[in-house]
């Protein structure tokens, strides 16, 4: 009758839309209202800092994978775009830019690829690149140009400290955080991003649509941004009501730095965070607390990185929260 | 809010495209061809031989065992042959093949169209007829129903669960059997409630059936202790334990039954076999089979003679594609890819499904990157992407204590991922491993 040829396989026989690619393009859409307020700031070297992470990581990975792994090359799946971006989300904008190549390398070379790409790396590879930056170039990691709108100049821009920094030196000089407050930008400014700091971490608003959209498409879930900006909050809290004249307020913590980017960007990557809602949170309070204490009591201003690194080795132990097993309980 | 199941689950593209066609009886086949094997338990015993003359409902195998059951001719004529034959499941299995002739069905099938609603069997002899007439769970699972309603000593139902979520995407037969035959069904739940001696009942449809839930509304109303409930769309709820969950949310234990928690869940298309076994005295020889599919024509919904092969099914919506990538026994999630259209259709066959070449390809796989989604959706609570890598390394211990034995092989995990990691395919490899560990450590 019929002699066509028909497939057996098991089942599902239907599969859900989403693919790592799609996943991985969802998040990089979601980076572009931080991207954009960036060169708005920050102007020409915003773009061409964050071009030259992009072309980088991209080509370091197709590099090793075709000469030293020898492997199907997988730049396609996205992955290395976003990791580039993320990397010049947390550099400078007038950083040099052999130490942005460098970065990249690190975190591609280093973080991903050494420990078999995509899905198999423990630690966020934009952080590990830009926490080896930090350490071995720490001057020129943190020396911020002041926000000037639509800066076009490549070169000669203002530099000055960020806000954590001038709480920090303050405080550490017997000043009073209220006073060192004034010589600030406003909240709303901190707001919408007109502040000192890494090129994708000034604005506010912007990482937080970002998320909005990274929530709606249920690439993240609520638990660890939650969680971490929560426990920020409390325990910032805490000390600022202990004595505000040493700590600075927790909206002040959660609008400075890389609070909102490490959480709705960085703590969220997927490979480097916990499974299942309980671990997740654990995760996301352990952040939270760690970047407090490295703000208020480490010798760096800014913790977010570290936080998040220390954090992304203690998954796999996380990861043996079990989640509830249905008919787990107590026999009727 | 509509109550659904609170862990899990995932919501494929409904496409129910057979819903709007009738119940139409399929022409009658040339030959049947009907395997012993048609439910879970122990093979039928044939008792009728080569050359035999059969009428329509007439035994042809008896049960061999607690959990077996009876088969009967759906066709009247001569038996032509007790042969190895293909089925469904890829395999030969003993069939017997009838040669059809006329249409000659016993005289004790009440044909009548009238419907009996007055139930007079006793609770004994309800259970008896259900398996006299070889009743099995009509919704796939086929596990033969008078095990499920003979509740074993010191235990003691509390509810009658009938199901009619039909949570599989594309089927429809229970959505017309539910909006053609409400009365019948009603009653069957009545003679259901009686056999396990309950005075509560609950139907759960997804709220994808509006007309269904309205309409057994309607028709419950003259029915004692029958309740309708509509459920949120949330595949897999036409899970026994998930459906439970979803309607008197109780959580049955890990490797117990549903009436450990008080309840026994039945399909409606089981009612509807049962309101015909008990009350008109028609074993279940025929039963209602969706024929769908996106590149079809015209789909349609038949009432089919058990043993009728797919070809004749298929032809009857126009032949088959010459696109088509696969035919599926089933729903698109847990049915069965069979090889040939050569099979026949058994009483667990509630859909044949055809894809299009384009469709039956699955994608690349990937890394897993962790994204936990798998976890996320499993009702059942388990890790797939963990069991799918200790599988992987065979490690059985780890995937027994990691319970993938509480896996309902839903797919909802495979469906999911975003890496298209065949996570099911390496449970199931799994659970036959540690199934074999287990069996060894009892002898
Ligand atoms: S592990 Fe089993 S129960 Fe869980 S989603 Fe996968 S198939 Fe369904
Ligand atoms: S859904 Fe796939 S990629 Fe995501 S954790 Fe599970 S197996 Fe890994």
């Amino acid at each position: 009758m019929n002699k066509q040829i028909l497939t057996v396989s098991p089942s599902p026989h239907v599969y859900g839309k989403e693919s790592v690619k799609s996943i991985m393009y969802g998040v990089i859409i979601a980076m572009i209202p931080a991207f954009a307020v960036s060169l708005f700031y920050f102007g020409l070297s915003a773009l061409f800092v964050t071009l030259v992470a992009v072309i980088s990581c991209i080509a370091f990975e197709w590099l090793i994978q075709k000469f030293i792994l020898k492997n199907e090359p997988s730049i396609s799946d996205g992955s290395a775009i976003i990791t580039g971006m993320l990397l010049a989300f947390n550099v400078p904008s007038n950083l040099p830019i052999w130490m942005i190549v460098v970065g990249s390398l690190v975190a591609i070379g280093v973080a991903k690829m050494s420990f078999g790409g995509l899905g198999n790396n423990p630690f966020n590879p934009a952080l590990v690149g830009r926490v080896f930056l930090l350490i071995s170039f720490p001057v020129d990691m943190t020396s911020w140009p002041k926000p000037s709108v639509l800066n076009m100049n490549l070169v000669d821009v203002q530099t000055g400290a960020t806000p954590l920094a001038v709480i920090k030196e303050g405080v550490k000089n017997g000043q009073q955080v209220s006073d060192l407050l004034n010589t600030l930008p406003s909240y709303f400014e901190m707001f919408i991003g007109n502040i000192g700091g890494s090129l994708g971490e000034v604005s506010a608003i912007a990482l937080i649509i970002g998320g909005i959209y990274l929530l709606i498409k249920k690439i993240i879930t609520w638990h660890i941004p939650v969680s971490m900006l929560g426990t920020m909050v409390i325990f910032s809290g805490i000390l600022y009501l202990v004595n505000p004249d040493l700590y600075v307020d927790p909206l002040f913590h959660l609008l400075t730095g890389g609070a909102l980017l490490g959480a709705i960007f960085m703590a969220t990557d997927m490979v480097t965070s916990p499974m299942h809602p309980m671990s997740m949170i654990i995760f996301g309070v352990g952040i939270g607390l760690l970047t407090i204490l490295i703000r208020v009591f480490g010798a760096y201003p800014e913790g977010v990185s570290f936080a998040i690194l220390i954090m992304n080795a203690f998954v796999p132990l996380l990861n043996k929260i079990k989640p509830k097993r249905f008919g787990e309980t107590k026999k009727v | 809010m509509l109550k659904t199941f609170p862990k899990g689950g995932v919501h494929p593209p409904e496409n129910k495209i057979s819903k709007e066609r009738k119940i139409e009886e399929l022409q009658l086949p040339k030959t049947v061809t009907i395997p012993i094997s048609q439910h879970i338990g122990a093979p039928s015993t044939p008792i009728v031989n080569k050359g035999d003359k059969v009428k329509v409902g007439q035994l042809i195998a008896k049960s061999s065992g607690f959990v077996s059951t009876n088969i009967h001719s759906s066709v009247s004529g001569v038996v032509n042959k007790l042969e190895e034959m293909l089925d469904s499941s890829g395999y030969k299995r003993l069939s017997i093949v009838i040669d059809v002739e006329g249409d000659e069905w016993l005289d004790t099938i009440d044909r009548s169209k009238n419907i009996k609603k007055e139930v007079t069997a006793s609770q004994e002899e309800i259970i008896n007829k259900i398996l006299d007439s070889g009743i099995v769970g009509l919704g796939g699972a086929t596990f033969p129903s008078h095990v499920k309603l003979s509740i074993p000593k010191g235990k003691t139902a509390e509810y009658l669960i009938i199901n009619g979520v039909e949570c599989e995407p594309y089927l429809t037969s229970d959505h017309r059997l539910m909006l053609e035959k409400a009365d019948e069904m009603l009653v069957g739940i009545e003679i259901l409630m009686k056999a396990i001696n309950v005075n509560k009942a609950f139907i759960g449809i997804e709220n994808n059936k509006p007309d269904a839930i309205a309409h057994l509304i309607e028709k419950a109303k003259s029915y004692k202790g029958i309740e309708v409930h509509a459920l949120k769309v949330q595949y897999p709820q036409g899970g026994e334990k998930q459906l439970i969950k979803a309607l008197i949310n109780r959580e049955v234990p890990s490797g117990g039954l549903p009436v450990d928690v008080g309840a026994v869940v039945h399909n409606v298309g089981t009612a509807f076999a049962v309101y015909e076994a008990v009350q008109k005295n028609k074993p279940l020889f025929e039963r209602v089979v969706s024929v769908t599919g996106k590149n079809l024509n015209q789909t349609a919904n038949y009432l089919v003679r058990i043993g009728t092969s797919v070809n004749e099914l298929i032809e009857a919506v126009g032949g088959l594609p010459l696109d088509t990538g696969k035919v599926v026994n089933g729903g698109p999630m847990m049915g069965k890819a069979i090889g040939s259209t050569d099979v026949p259709v058994t009483k667990g066959t509630s859909g044949i499904l055809l894809f299009s070449e384009k469709e039956s390809k699955r994608k690349d796989v990937y890394n897993c990157i962790r994204c936990g989604k798998c976890v996320s959706v499993c009702p059942m609570g388990l890790e797939p992407f963990l069991l799918m890598t200790l599988s992987e390394k065979a490690i059985w211990d780890r995937v027994e204590s990691e319970k993938a034995m509480d896996c309902i092989e839903c797919g909802s995990c495979s469906y999911t991922c975003p890496s298209s990691r065949p996570l099911l395919d390496f449970i199931r490899l799994g659970k036959s491993s540690v199934l074999k560990i287990i069996r060894t450590r009892q002898k």
